[in-house]
């Protein structure tokens, strides 16, 4: 039977890991992710979990060491946060590029400057284009599920990319909530032993990994890698349904809340999208026909589901921890180019929140609704991009 | 004449490997970079003057590839399909029996 347990996100992560049987864990600390490797070398330490704990003296070396530890042929997890995975930027590409299915855990953090330590994701969607598959947890539960999750998708030899499952700063790493933990059989019988069948260390059958390649073949190895990605859409959406089949709990790439009649959608990830429906349904009672759509997927992109929900509604609104300096939100943006040949495709509109911790009230979301229903009266956008929430007083 | 001491691996590797793109750019076939012919590279080209060569072997033991080898009365020979032109040998040998020569195209 699977017990219930009241952790923090980070615990939750921690035993993910142990459930899922890492042969190598390689971290190191930093706030707010510390306590995952510091409770998976507890399991380690007490005998509980059979592998190797590396400490290393930097980010880079941790997932240098998962690099080297996956491409020998073994299941591997990691942890980080913020600067720790802004460190990790250039070994996250030859992850990908060597096609490890290395799991990492992030509690999504501002980055610096200024130094700040609380949450946003602007840590994880910064990396967006290095070939990892991302998770977004909207709650303690969720972060115990997606990494399994993220190691079922991440393995299969259609997809073979490493994956990160995010869950917000403090919001969810320092919060306790009960949590379901699985029972180790039925987690074994999901994901099965790990069996590398492309990346090994056997002197028997000896390969080259990480070799160089010329301009005349460069290009093809980063085609798989788009298409290995392109494929893990439909992986992850077997691996939801098996999931829900052994577990009971349902994940989609796209949970929508009330959206069937809704004229103005709202769309977030991680744990927002908890604030965001309870506030649709104080909206939904003071007569407004609003919906909510939680990304749990972002990348792969959830394209098919971004179009499905775009049929739906007249105003389509993004309400993002992130910024792209420059340019608008990165879910925002990805989202635009996601509909830009759709004949009819909805209002579009862009709200950057809570960046470094400042928490989303529902007064800084009804700022957001008010900006939303004029585009909706008036059936046009005149500013996609507003921050919420900002004081503008000390501007 | 010497012969390559790549031979075999040069045989094997060409009927074995493809350009197929695997997973990670893995390579299967061990040894098979023999195929990779890096003498395209070079600039300069060891011209070897046997008269002048005293078989003292530093070019044989100093070539980075290694693209000499000894023949059976151990004078060098050079392999001008691995042999970058690095210009070591010329500079190593005492009896000035290397001369390095600009490629001409």
């Amino acid at each position: 039977m699977p017990i219930r347990k009241v952790m923090k996100a980070n615990e939750a992560a921690a035993w993910a890991a142990k459930l899922a049987k890492p042969k190598v864990i390689a971290a190191f600390p930093i706030t707010p992710s510390t306590l995952v490797p510091e409770k998976i070398s507890e399991f380690v330490a007490n005998g509980e979990l059979d592998a190797e704990f590396i400490k290393v003296e930097s980010e880079h070396s941790a997932i240098s060491a998962c690099v080297g530890a996956a491409a020998a042929g073994v299941r591997t997890f990691t942890a980080t946060a913020s600067q720790g995975l802004a460190l990790m930027h250039e070994i996250l590409f030859i992850a990908a590029g060597m096609r490890l299915p290395i799991v990492m855990a992030i509690g999504n953090r501002a980055l610096s400057a200024p130094i700040n330590i609380w949450n946003d994701w602007q840590d994880t969607i910064s990396q967006r284009d290095t070939g990892w598959i991302q998770f977004y947890a909207e709650n303690n539960q969720e972060a115990l599920d997606l990494i399994l999750i993220a190691y079922k998708v991440a393995e299969d030899e259609r997809v073979l990319l490493p994956a990160m499952v995010g869950f917000d700063a403090f919001i969810l790493t320092h919060t306790v909530e009960p949590v379901e933990i699985p029972d180790q059989e039925v987690v074994d019988e999901f994901l099965g032993e790990y069996e590398p069948k492309h990346a090994y260390l056997d002197p028997a059958r000896p390969i080259t990994q990480g070799t160089l390649a010329f301009p005349a073949h460069y290009m093809e190895a980063r085609y798989k890698v788009w298409e290995a990605m392109e494929r893990a859409k439909e992986v992850i959406d077997e691996a939801f349904a098996e999931f829900e089949k052994r577990f009971g709990r349902k994940y989609q790439k796209i949970e929508e809340y009330r959206t069937d009649d809704a004229e103005m959608i709202f769309v977030t990830m991680g744990s927002l999208a908890g604030t965001l429906k309870e506030w649709v349904d104080k909206k939904r009672e003071e007569g407004y026909k609003v919906g909510a759509a939680k990304i749990t997927v972002y990348r792969p992109f959830p394209v098919e589901e971004i179009k499905a929900l775009a049929k739906k509604t007249k105003v389509l609104a993004f309400i993002e921890k992130n910024i792209t300096i420059g340019l608008y939100g990165a879910v925002f943006t990805d989202a635009s180019a996601t509909l830009i040949n759709e004949k009819e495709k909805p209002l579009m509109l862009d709200f950057i929140a809570g960046l470094g911790g400042r928490d989303v009230t529902f007064e800084q979301l009804d700022e957001a609704f008010s900006i939303t229903r004029r585009a909706l009266e008036e059936g046009k956008v005149e500013k996609p991009i507003n921050w919420i929430g900002l004081r503008k007083e000390i501007l | 004449m010497a012969e390559s001491p790549f031979k075999a691996d040069i045989e094997r590797a060409q009927r074995e490997l493809t350009e197929k793109m695997t997973p990670g750019a893995i390579v299967y076939i061990p040894g098979s970079s023999v195929i990779n012919k890096t003498g395209s590279w070079r600039v300069f080209r060891p011209e070897f003057h046997r008269d002048k060569c005293v078989r003292c072997y530093l070019c044989y033991i100093y070539c980075p590839e290694p693209s000499i080898y000894l023949d059976d009365e151990g004078y060098p020979v050079f392999d001008y399909d691995y042999c970058k032109g690095c210009g070591i040998c010329a500079n190593e040998c005492p009896a000035k029996a290397i001369e390095m020569v600009r490629e001409v195209k």
